[in-house]
């Protein structure tokens, strides 16, 4: 079975980010940029996978700049078998992207698809709904267990009310949530060898799928900012506050 | 053109976060109908033509709508959804679970977690965990939002609209459920509570959540946790606040033992007050609360709890 894992360049989850000052956007210079969160999460369940002899190939995709060779290589040190770069220079809405994976989909006819369940950038956890639905498969979005077997996948999904289990038929796309596994750290031996494994690039206008957008970004300004408070030195003083000042309880 | 609203709810009742997105459609002008697909949830459309502001209820009750599964619902609001200029769903699970699907299928883009309604086209959502606010404007012909229930205030009730009942149910037959481990629990709602109390890894285990709900069932607060509380097992999934959990802005928010990670202040920092109780004067939580006390927890809470 062939494990498709698309993943994501991002800035690095413990960079507080700012806004530029004529608001069209963050402002990423000498910005740490890592592998998105949960797409590392999304390679470390697929090489399990392999490990537990259920899948025969990684292979992880993504979609942006050249940089994102960077994040490739860092999926292929965990494990993934081959890469392949979709190269553009544009920011993709999550519907192009799903467009764009589905013709990968088509080609490379993966029985699996994990995808991590939103980027820590735009935030938007769409894109493995959107692909599932242009590719006709079935969806266990939001995943903290994944078992395959017999031609199924059954996929525990962190739901608001709790847990829910859902079984699909394959091939079928899931998305990770924080608790599907612990990702594994490269080691140096294996970031050696994934310099070796094959990466394929491609450009992202070749497939003939419209990459514009409809959505067009008008603003991007910081949030309001809290006002400073104060500190209590009681429980005494907590509670008065809360009462008499805040009126809350 | 009319908006269409995908409820949310649990057959019997709507939940709270469907008055809320209708309070964001409002402000797009427009009939509003919203679809309530479930199984034998006539008494969950009754509710939902009550909504101030709804003009119709289109009611799909069928066993394939029983579970709620993505691929079902999906299919039947890109057959309603046609005609429609908008298309609203909460963003809860559920929400984010099925709206995508339906977006793609109608080959247009997903505005998530829509904070602010500005115009017809034009709406204002978070981005970075919050640390940036983006306004985007939409040219699809359909526009598919999910809305971020802490930022609208619900519509009253009172409203009579009628109810229409459809008939289609096509099971897509690409997923089945299986189970599911629901938590029960007598304390409100995270996401509709006035006062929630929260614990993170401070709290040491599960047990230790005991004294948070001596509190909570004081102030008839809901408990949350941040992520190291959850991932350490202390507490089930679902009591994750932040950026990838739940999304809360109650009237108070008691943060315990937290440390205030940018991914779990993008989860309350929109409370109307935040209390910090946290033994490091140094935490950043501080820097967001509008009481903060340095304090063992395992002293303080205790006394407060006495003290309420
Ligand atoms: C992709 C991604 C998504 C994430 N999403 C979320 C999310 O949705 N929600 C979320 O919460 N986190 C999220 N996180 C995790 C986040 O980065 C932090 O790791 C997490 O919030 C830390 O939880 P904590 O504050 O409980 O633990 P810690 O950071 O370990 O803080 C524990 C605090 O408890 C205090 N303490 C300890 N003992 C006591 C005592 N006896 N009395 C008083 N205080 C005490 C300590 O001083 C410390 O400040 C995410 C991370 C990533 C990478």
């Amino acid at each position: 079975m062939k494990i498709l894992v698309p993943v994501k360049r991002v800035v690095d989850y413990n960079v507080k980010v700012r806004v530029k000052a004529d608001q069209t956007g963050i402002d990423l210079a000498n910005v740490k940029m890592s592998l998105n969160p949960f797409c590392e999460i999304a390679v470390e369940e697929a090489v399990r996978l392999k490990e537990a002899g259920i899948a025969t190939e990684v292979v992880v995709i993504s979609i942006g700049q050249t940089s994102a060779q960077e994040q490739l290589r860092t999926a292929l040190a965990l494990g993934a078998d081959r890469a392949i770069l979709l190269e553009t220079e544009l920011n993709l809405d999550s519907l192009q992207v799903a467009k764009l994976l589905a013709k990968v989909v088509a080609t490379e006819q993966p029985q699996l698809v994990i995808i991590g369940k939103q980027a820590i950038d735009s935030d938007n956890n769409q894109t493995g709904q959107m692909l599932a639905a242009l590719t006709g498969m079935g969806q266990g979005t939001f995943a903290s267990k994944v078992v395959v077997a017999d031609g199924k996948v059954a996929v525990t999904r962190e739901i608001d009310g709790g847990l829910q289990t859902v079984s699909l038929n394959l091939p079928a796309v899931v998305s990770t949530d924080l608790r599907l596994n612990e990702p594994r750290y490269a080691s140096l031996p294996n970031i050696m060898k994934a310099k070796k494994k094959p990466l394929e690039v491609v450009a992202a206008d070749s497939f003939g799928v419209s990459l514009q957008s409809q959505v067009k970004t008008l603003k991007v300004a910081a949030p309001a900012v809290r006002q400073a408070g104060v500190m209590v030195d009681s429980v005494d003083a907590l509670v008065a506050k809360l009462k008499q000042e805040a009126k809350v309880i | 053109m009319a908006i269409l609203i995908i409820a949310e709810h649990n057959h019997q009742a709507l939940k709270a976060d469907t008055a809320k997105t209708v309070a964001a459609a409002t402000k797009l002008g427009g009939d509003i109908h919203v679809l309530v697909a479930g199984f034998e949830c006539a008494a969950a459309a009754t509710e939902a033509a009550g909504l101030v502001g709804v003009t119709k209820v289109l009611l799909a009750d069928a066993a394939c709508y029983q579970h709620q599964l993505a691929e079902n619902i999906a299919a039947l609001v890109v057959d309603l959804g046609r005609d429609y200029s908008h298309i609203l769903a909460a963003a809860t699970t559920h929400g984010k679970n099925f709206l995508p699907r339906v977006a793609a299928l109608l080959d247009v883009a997903q505005i998530s977690d829509v904070i602010a309604v500005e115009s017809a086209d034009t709406f204002v959502r978070p981005i970075y965990a919050g640390n940036a606010i983006a306004t985007v404007q939409s040219a699809d012909a359909i526009k598919v939002l999910t809305v971020r229930s802490s930022a609208f205030d619900a519509v009253a009730t009172g409203n009579s609209a009628s109810v229409e009942a459809i008939s289609q149910a096509t099971d897509a037959g690409l997923s089945v459920f299986v189970g599911e481990e629901l938590t029960k629990s007598e304390r409100p709602e995270l996401t509709a509570a006035k006062i929630i109390i929260s614990g993170g890894r401070g709290m040491q285990n599960g047990d230790n959540f005991k004294l948070l709900e001596g509190i909570a069932d004081k102030l008839n607060a809901a408990i949350g946790a941040s992520r190291a509380a959850v991932d350490a097992g202390f507490v089930p999934n679902d009591m994750q606040v932040g950026q990838t959990g739940k999304i809360v802005a109650p009237d108070l928010y008691i943060a315990v033992g937290i440390s205030g990670a940018i991914q779990h202040l993008a989860g309350m920092k929109d409370s109307k007050v935040i209390v910090a109780i946290n033994k490091d004067a140094e935490a950043p939580i501080f820097q967001v609360a509008d009481y903060g006390l340095v304090a063992d927890l395992f002293v303080a809470l205790p006394e407060l709890e006495a003290k309420l």
